[in-house]
């Protein structure tokens, strides 16, 4: 699967209050209507800057730490968030990213910068960032894990066979 | 061939429940012993099952929902989401705790619903909470929950574990809340992504199963995925008359291999504050003695345990709460609250100016209880500082021991509890 937007980047440890603020997960069950506020403490326009024409979070360590809250990967994907690219990730969002369809892609973010545009292929294992001319590889996902992605999350895994079939 | 070593708690719990022999790096399909939602979680699991086209549980007995988060009801939205866990649990059977009955992690180990060497996981981050019972315990989001539910089992990778040994002994004043921030402090929040902790040593020997409960709650803080501890006479004392079910405890063994080691001198700490807004910004009370607060919190999964209220009274007889302080206490369970009551522990913190609010999360996650006002400081038992954490992004949260909560609250400012601990 090739993806291709700009990246939109922030910094190390963004916890999952700041990606969607635990005030509002009880607002609504609307995901739609959620994602205006996705990563409002860090930046109030994130969804207006990212919904038009997609976009790569790109972030430095350990990204998504905090809660379970899964409205975490979900304001992502309804903001129109391609995939998050950060040097690492707390394992309850990483989790939960797969199992919810959001790409996640470790690899070293220091070689791309806010507005680089990108193209991630998530087989080939390599981020071409097209502004610098650069290429990034990241290891790809072990099996289990590309298996839930492909199928589209673990929802769609269950639908499709009832129940594990990794 | 060179013998393979020996197996942490972690490797043991996940070998008794995938049928094979599981080691750090594996990826297992395992059973699991329970699967545990909260009002805020929950709602979402129930969507991902009707989305399956899943309309039961595996096993009724095995699943509970718990309205904890923003209970009783704040909003219409949150009636409306507390309405179809009440509903799910009808079309189910399986338990539903609702309003008043408190947090889920100290449900469910309260009610029996785990024991020692059970491997269970729940829709809220601070599962981990368990591992101090030696379950293997772990937060996920609400589709595995609901795979879970489902089906009875999910995947995992097997974690590597990093041991974390406490020597020598607590001083006065000094509770399992500053030994966690103080790891906190030392390791970052990120100091054990992807790991479990195993915590050993005489100090944790000593503290009792509540406290103990306090440290493995805050192993997420971390980044940990279980803080597991061995299960003693005391764990197994803790669990009797509270169900069924047997334990089976699992110590690991003397040659299991660790990723890392780590001993901690425990007699040379004090009180330890986490100022804002992070877990990890650490320091010893001395550093922070003096900063106005404006809002106490005594209560919460990580502090709101019998114990925590009960040190809290201590303090706190005879005393008043500073009149520019909103003191919010909040036990943890209904049980709690019962025992609190009989003990004369509320009396004592309700004469003193405490607000009661009903057992659950009370303010932890800001949906309600008390949001504390612009750039106002909080001092609070709670496991978590972030930025907005209560619910207004312009307060600060400072995190401690319940005795430090209680010596603030008469100061109106962060002061060391060690005065009330002297002699
Ligand atoms: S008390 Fe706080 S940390 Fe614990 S489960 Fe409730 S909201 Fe989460």
């Amino acid at each position: 699967m090739e993806l291709s937007a700009k990246a939109f980047k922030y910094g190390d440890d963004i916890n999952t209050d700041y990606i969607i603020s635990g005030k509002y997960k009880f607002k609504s069950a609307d995901m739609e209507a959620m994602a205006h506020h996705a990563m409002e403490e860090l930046d109030p326009h994130y969804y207006d800057k990212v919904k038009p024409n997609g976009g790569f979070l790109v972030a430095g360590k350990n990204f998504g730490m905090g809660s379970s809250r899964e409205q975490a990967p979900l304001v992502l994907i309804h903001s129109n968030t391609k995939a998050v690219l950060a040097k690492s990730f707390a394992r309850i969002f990483y989790r939960n990213a797969i199992n919810t369809g959001l790409p996640v892609v470790e690899c070293d973010t220091d070689l791309i910068d806010d507005g680089d545009d990108l193209v991630v292929d998530l087989e080939a294992g390599v981020v071409r960032n097209l502004t610098k001319g650069t290429e990034i590889p990241f290891p790809p996902l072990p099996p289990v894990m590309a298996q839930l992605l492909s199928d589209g999350g673990l929802v769609e895994h269950f639908k499709k066979y009832g129940g594990f079939n990794l | 061939m060179i013998p393979l070593p020996g197996k942490t708690i972690a490797e043991k719990i996940f070998s008794n429940h995938s049928g094979t022999d599981a080691r750090a790096g594996d990826i297992v399909v395992a059973d699991v012993d329970f699967v545990m939602g909260q009002d805020g979680t929950t709602p979402l699991a129930i969507r991902a099952l009707a989305n399956m086209g899943v309309t039961e549980v595996f096993d009724p007995e095995k699943v509970a929902v718990v309205m904890d988060h923003s209970s009783p009801s704040p909003l219409e939205g949150v009636s409306a989401l507390h309405t179809m866990m009440r509903e799910f649990g009808k079309q189910t059977g399986c338990t539903v705790y609702d309003v008043g009955e408190g947090v889920c992690h100290q449900l469910i180990p309260e009610k029996g619903h785990v024991v020692p060497g059970d491997l269970m996981v729940g829709c809220d981050s601070h599962t981990c909470t368990y591992g101090a019972l030696n379950v293997f315990s772990t937060g996920v989001g609400s589709t595995d929950g609901a795979a879970a539910m489902a089906s009875g089992k999910l995947w995992f990778k097997v974690p590597d574990t990093m041991k974390v040994t406490y020597e020598g002994a607590l001083q006065p004043g000094v509770f399992s809340k500053d030994l966690i921030l103080y790891l906190a402090g030392q390791i970052g929040v990120d100091g054990a992504t992807y790991e479990a902790i195993e915590f050993h040593g005489p100090v944790i020997d000593e503290l009792s199963v509540e406290a103990r409960m306090t440290i493995s709650n805050m192993a997420i803080e971390v980044g940990a995925k279980a803080g597991l501890m061995k299960a003693d006479a005391k764990t197994l004392q803790w669990f009797e008359g509270r169900g069924e079910k047997t334990p089976n405890p699992q110590d690991p063994d003397p040659d299991a291999a660790y990723a890392r080691e780590l001993t901690i001198d425990a007699s040379a700490i004090g009180p330890q504050v986490a100022k804002p807004h992070a877990v990890d910004n650490v320091s010893p009370i001395e550093e922070v003695e003096g900063t106005p607060i404006a809002e106490g919190v005594l209560g919460t999964c990580t502090n709101g345990r019998l114990e925590d209220l009960a040190i809290a009274a201590s303090i706190l007889k005879g005393r008043r709460v500073h009149p520019d302080v909103r003191f919010i206490v909040a036990p943890a369970s209904r049980q709690i609250l019962l025992d609190a009551i009989a003990a004369g522990y509320i009396q004592t913190l309700v004469e003193a100016g405490a607000a009661l609010v009903t057992p659950g999360c009370g303010p932890c996650v800001g949906t309600h209880n008390g949001v504390p006002s612009d750039g106002e400081n909080v001092i609070s038992t709670a496991n978590r500082n972030f930025k907005g954490r209560m619910g207004n992004s312009n307060a600060f949260i400072y995190l401690g021991s319940p005795a430090t909560v209680a010596a603030s609250v008469i100061e109106a400012r962060i002061t060391d509890p060690r005065k009330y601990f002297a002699g």
